[in-house]
C-alpha cells in the first residue's frame, strides 16, 4: 500500500490537471442526495432519498411526469370496476427487465406478495392495505395466496380492493408497490440488490454502490422509453454536511442538492440566483398537545395558544423563508381539495393576540400566575430555534415554557410509547397526494396520534370518506372533517414545508413539485 | 520477552470481553430502536420487523445470540444499510481510514519531531517562539475549523484539490483529510519533542559527549534522540489507534466512506451491529497499537525490558 501511495504522491500534480473529465461529462448528473440509503431493495425503502433512486431504477405500473401527475408506467393502460373495487392493468407490450426477460403481470403479483409478506419486514407494506386481505396477510391472519392481486394472463393483472380507495393509483407511484423481476430475487435471495445482481425495469441500472460514498446508475438502453432519457450515468452522492455540499456544488464537483444550509438563505440567493429552488412541499410541521392531559385538554387554551404564535415571523425570521407560514393540518397543493383552515388564520397577529389574551384572563393565567409548559423536540437547529421563538412568544402572556431536546430516535420512541409531555414537535410529509394522508393523524387510534386525540364526529367523517364513491363529495367531507381538527387543533399547524433544491442552470426538466420527486429519466444536462 | 507478549494477547481477551458487554448494554438502554421513526409504523408492521430482527427476543437472549455470532467471527447483517453486512461495510469503510490515518500519523511524527528538535536546538531564539506559536496554534484549532478552511482554500479558490468524496482515493481527494487530521496531532508531536529533546540535551551524558568531542550531528541524533523519543513512541500509540480507526468530524465534513461515518451514522441510527462492530474495532486498534508501543518503548529505551 505504501508503495502505491508515494507514486500517486508523485503522480498528485498531474491528477489535478485530469481531474477526470468524465465527472464532469455532460451526460452525467452528479446528484447531491441528503443522507444515504437504507437499500434499493424498493420493497425495503422508506425515504425521500431512496423514492428517488428506486424511481430511477425502477418503474411501478403507474409513474408520474415531471409535475408528478400519474402517467403509464409499466402497465400501458387499466380501467376500475364501476364500484371502484377491482382495477385490471394492461402491461406494456415490450416492456423487459435490463436482463432482457419480459416483465409480467406475474412479477407484480410475486412483488405485492412480497411486501405484504411478514418475512420482508416492509416498513411501507400500508401501501399495499387497501388491496384485499392484504393487512390481514402481514398481520400473520391470511394467507399471501389470498391476497387481492391476481394474473389473468402474463399481460393482464387484476386488482381486488377492500373498499373505493379513490387514491390507490397515487399509492402505486409509491415504490413499495414496485414491481421486482421475479426470477431475479429468486436466483439471488437478499443478494438480488447488489450492484452486478440487481434487474430493474426502469430508465437506469445500479452500476456501484458504495455506502457514504457514491450510487452510480448507469442507463438501461432495454427501457421502454428510453430514447427519451438524456443522461448517461447519474451519480447519487451524499451530501450530509450541508455547508460542504453547497462548496462542492459552487466548485462544479455536484450538480444539485435537495437539501441546503437555510440558514444562509439570504446569502445564498444572492450568490446562486434562481439556482436556489425554495417552493411548496405537500409537508406540515406541528406541534402537537397531549389533550388527554390537563389543561390541555382544553380546547380554549390550545386555540389561544396557537392565536399568539405569529407564524409569519416563524417564516421569515427564523426560517429565513425556507419555510411557508401554515394555517391548516393539510397544506396547498391536493388539487380538488380545499383545505379547512383555523377561523383566525385571516386576522392581523395583533387582533389574534387580543383575542387570546381574553381567554388567557378567563382562564387565569397570566405574568402573575403563570402555566408552565414542556416543549419536547427532536435535535436540529432550526427546531431549536423554533422551540425558542415558540418560548418567547408565549412568555408575555404568562407560560413558563421549559424545553427538552433529545435526538430524532428518542423522540419519536417517547411520543409512540405515549410517553408524558405537554406539548411536542412533529411534521409530516405526505406519501401520496391525497388530504387523507394528513388527517389519519387526528384519527382515534392512529399510530401516529401521538397527542391522543379522539373525537368521534371527526372519525365518523373519515370513515364516511373512506368509502365515499363520488370523488367531490369525499373531498367535501374531507374538508369538513378537517373542520373540526382546526376548532379544535389537538395540534396547532405551524409552518408548510417547502423544497429546498439547489440545482445548476446546466440542468434542464428539474420541475418542481409538491412531492419534490424527480426521475433523472426527464432531465438533462449541457 | 515471548512470555510477555502472549501473557498481554492473552488479557487483552478479558479487556475486549469486557467492553463488548458494557457496550451490548449500554446501547440497548438508550431509548429508541432502529426503527424508530418519524412518522410510526403500523404495529403489525413494527412486530415483523423486530422479528426478523430479533429485537422482539429479551435484551439477554440477544447479547447471547451476539456472542455467539461473534465467536464464529459474524458480526452481524447492518439493521439500517439493510444491503449489507457489518463486516462488508468494514471491507470497505476500513481501508480508507487506515489509509488517510496512517498518512496523517506518518505526516505529524516526522514533521512534527523535525519541527520540535529544531525548537528545541534553537532554544527561545525566533525559530522557537515562531515553533511554538504554531504548534500552539495547531493543537487549538478544532478541525470543523480547518476543514472547511481547507476546503475553501485549496478546493474552492485555487481548485487543487476535490472539495468532497473519495474519488477512488486519488491524491486530489485524500490531502485534505489528510492534513486536516495531522495538523493537531504534529502540533502535539512538536511540543513534546520540543519538552523532551530540552531536557535531553541538558543531560549529563550529552554533556559528557560533547565533551568527548563528538559530532553536533552524532551527539543530537543518536544520543539525544534516543532519549527524546520516548514520550512520542507512548503518545503515538493511542494516537495512531484514534486516526486509523477514523475520524467523525473529518470524514463528514470531507464526505468520504471512512469508519468514523459509519460510527456516528450507526449510533445516531440506533444500528446496534454496526455500532458494535465499530467499539469491537477501535478497542482492537487501540489494544494493538499500545501493545505496540509498549514493544517499541524495549526498544528504543536499553533499560526497559520485559521478561
Amino acid at each position: 500500500m505504501k508503495m502505491t501511495n508515494l507514486k500517486s504522491l508523485m503522480a498528485g500534480a498531474a491528477v489535478f490537471a485530469l481531474m477526470s473529465s468524465a465527472a464532469f461529462a455532460a451526460g452525467t448528473w452528479n446528484r447531491g442526495a441528503n443522507g444515504d440509503v437504507q437499500s434499493v431493495d424498493p420493497h425495503k425503502t422508506s425515504t425521500v432519498e431512496e423514492g428517488n433512486i428506486t424511481r430511477d431504477l425502477f418503474t411501478g405500473l403507474i409513474a408520474e411526469d415531471p409535475e408528478g401527475n400519474t402517467i403509464p408506467g409499466a402497465a400501458e393502460s387499466w380501467t376500475a370496476s364501476a364500484d371502484g373495487k377491482v382495477y385490471t392493468f394492461k402491461m406494456r407490450k415490450g416492456g423487459v427487465w435490463s436482463d432482457g426477460t419480459p416483465v409480467t403481470a406475474n412479477d407484480f403479483v410475486f412483488s405485492i406478495r412480497r411486501v405484504l409478506d411478514p418475512a420482508t419486514a416492509s416498513e411501507y407494506a400500508s401501501m399495499a392495505f387497501p388491496i384485499l386481505n392484504a393487512e390481514q396477510a402481514n398481520g400473520g391472519k391470511a394467507k399471501l395466496e389470498d391476497v387481492g392481486a391476481k394474473a389473468i394472463d402474463d399481460m393482464t393483472l387484476e386488482i381486488t380492493l377492500k373498499g373505493p380507495t379513490p387514491y390507490f393509483l397515487e399509492m402505486l407511484t409509491h415504490q413499495a408497490m414496485y414491481g421486482v423481476s421475479e426470477a431475479n430475487v429468486k436466483k439471488f435471495g437478499n443478494d438480488f440488490v447488489k450492484a452486478g445482481n440487481l434487474v430493474s425495469n426502469g430508465a437506469f441500472t445500479l452500476a456501484e454502490n458504495i455506502p457514504g460514498d457514491h450510487i452510480k446508475l448507469v442507463k438501461n438502453p432495454k427501457f421502454f422509453d428510453a430514447d427519451k432519457v438524456a443522461l448517461d450515468v447519474v451519480n447519487y452522492i451524499p451530501t450530509e454536511d450541508r455547508a460542504a455540499g453547497i462548496k462542492r456544488f459552487q466548485a462544479g464537483e455536484i450538480d444539485s442538492m435537495n437539501d441546503m444550509p437555510t440558514e444562509q438563505l439570504a446569502d445564498l440567493k444572492a450568490k446562486f440566483g434562481d439556482q436556489i429552488h425554495i417552493t411548496p412541499l405537500l409537508g406540515t410541521y406541528y406541534y402537537i398537545f397531549k389533550t388527554k392531559k390537563a389543561p390541555w385538554d382544553n380546547p380554549k387554551l390550545r386555540n389561544a395558544i396557537s392565536m399568539v404564535i405569529d407564524r409569519e415571523q416563524l417564516a421569515t425570521k427564523t426560517w429565513q423563508n425556507a419555510m411557508l407560514p401554515g394555517y391548516s393540518l393539510v397544506p396547498p397543493g391536493v388539487k380538488g381539495y380545499t383545505a379547512s383552515m383555523m377561523s383566525y388564520a385571516a386576522m392581523p397577529q395583533l387582533d389574534r393576540e387580543d383575542a387570546a389574551k381574553k381567554i388567557f384572563d378567563e382562564l387565569g393565567i397570566s405574568p402573575a400566575h403563570p402555566q408552565k409548559l414542556e416543549l419536547r423536540y427532536n435535535t436540529s437547529e432550526n427546531h431549536k430555534n423554533t422551540a425558542v421563538a415558540f418560548q418567547e412568544m408565549l412568555k408575555p402572556w404568562g407560560f413558563d415554557v421549559s424545553l427538552i431536546n433529545t435526538d430524532g430516535k428518542t423522540h419519536y420512541s417517547y411520543l409512540e410509547q405515549k410517553g408524558d409531555f405537554d406539548v411536542a414537535r412533529a411534521g409530516w410529509n405526505a406519501d401520496f397526494k391525497d388530504p387523507v394522508t394528513f388527517l389519519n393523524l387526528g384519527h382515534t387510534g392512529d399510530g401516529n396520534n401521538y397527542g391522543e386525540y379522539s373525537n368521534k364526529d371527526y372519525d365518523a367523517l373519515l370513515d364516511k370518506a373512506s368509502v365515499e364513491a363520488d370523488p367531490v363529495a369525499r373531498m367535501k367531507e374531507l374538508s369538513d372533517a378537517e373542520a373540526i381538527l382546526m376548532k379544535d387543533v389537538p395540534m396547532i399547524p405551524l409552518l408548510y414545508y417547502a423544497n429546498h433544491n439547489v440545482v445548476s442552470s446546466k440542468l434542464h426538466g428539474f420541475v418542481e413539485n409538491v412531492m419534490d420527486k424527480h426521475a433523472s429519466r426527464f432531465v438533462s444536462k449541457d | 520477552m515471548l512470555r510477555y507478549v502472549f501473557r498481554r494477547l492473552l488479557t487483552a481477551i478479558p479487556t475486549l470481553f469486557l467492553i463488548i458487554t458494557i457496550s451490548f448494554f449500554l446501547m440497548h438502554i438508550a431509548p429508541g430502536g432502529p426503527f424508530n421513526m418519524e412518522r410510526g409504523i403500523p404495529p403489525e408492521i413494527k412486530a415483523n420487523i423486530e422479528r426478523v430482527f430479533h429485537l422482539d427476543e429479551p435484551v439477554w437472549m440477544q447479547y447471547f445470540r451476539y456472542l455467539g455470532n461473534l465467536a464464529h467471527g459474524d458480526l452481524g447483517p447492518s439493521y439500517i444499510l439493510i444491503n449489507f453486512s457489518v463486516a462488508e461495510l468494514f471491507a470497505q469503510s476500513l481501508p480508507v481510514s487506515i489509509r488517510i490515518g496512517s498518512w496523517a500519523m506518518l505526516l505529524s511524527l516526522v514533521v512534527g519531531s523535525a519541527m520540535g528538535v529544531l525548537a528545541a536546538l534553537r532554544h527561545n531564539k525566533f525559530i522557537d517562539f515562531f515553533i511554538v506559536t504554531l504548534a500552539t496554534g495547531g493543537s487549538t484549532l478544532p478541525t470543523f475549523v480547518t476543514a472547511p478552511l481547507i476546503q475553501l482554500i485549496f478546493g474552492l479558490t485555487l481548485k487543487w484539490i476535490w472539495i468532497g468524496g473519495w474519488h477512488d482515493g486519488e491524491l486530489a481527494a485524500a490531502i485534505g483529510p489528510i492534513v486536516t487530521l495531522a495538523l493537531p496531532q504534529l502540533a502535539t508531536v512538536a511540543r513534546l519533542m520540543r519538552g523532551s529533546m530540552i531536557e535531553a540535551l541538558n543531560a549529563h551524558h550529552i554533556r559528557t559527549a560533547r565533551a568527548m568531542g563528538l559530532s553536533d550531528f552524532s551527539v543530537v541524533v543518536k544520543h539525544a534522540m534516543r532519549g527524546a523519543l520516548l514520550p512520542i513512541v507512548s503518545y503515538a500509540g493511542p494516537a495512531a489507534a484514534g486516526l486509523v480507526t477514523g475520524s467523525i468530524i473529518v470524514e463528514t465534513i470531507f464526505q468520504i466512506p471512512g469508519v468514523g461515518r459509519a460510527f456516528i451514522d450507526g449510533a445516531l441510527n440506533r444500528d446496534y451491529t454496526l455500532v458494535m462492530g465499530t467499539v469491537i474495532l477501535i478497542a482492537v486498534f487501540t489494544i494493538l497499537f499500545n501493545f505496540l508501543s509498549d514493544l517499541l518503548y524495549a526498544l528504543v529505551d536499553p533499560r526497559v525490558r520485559y521478561d
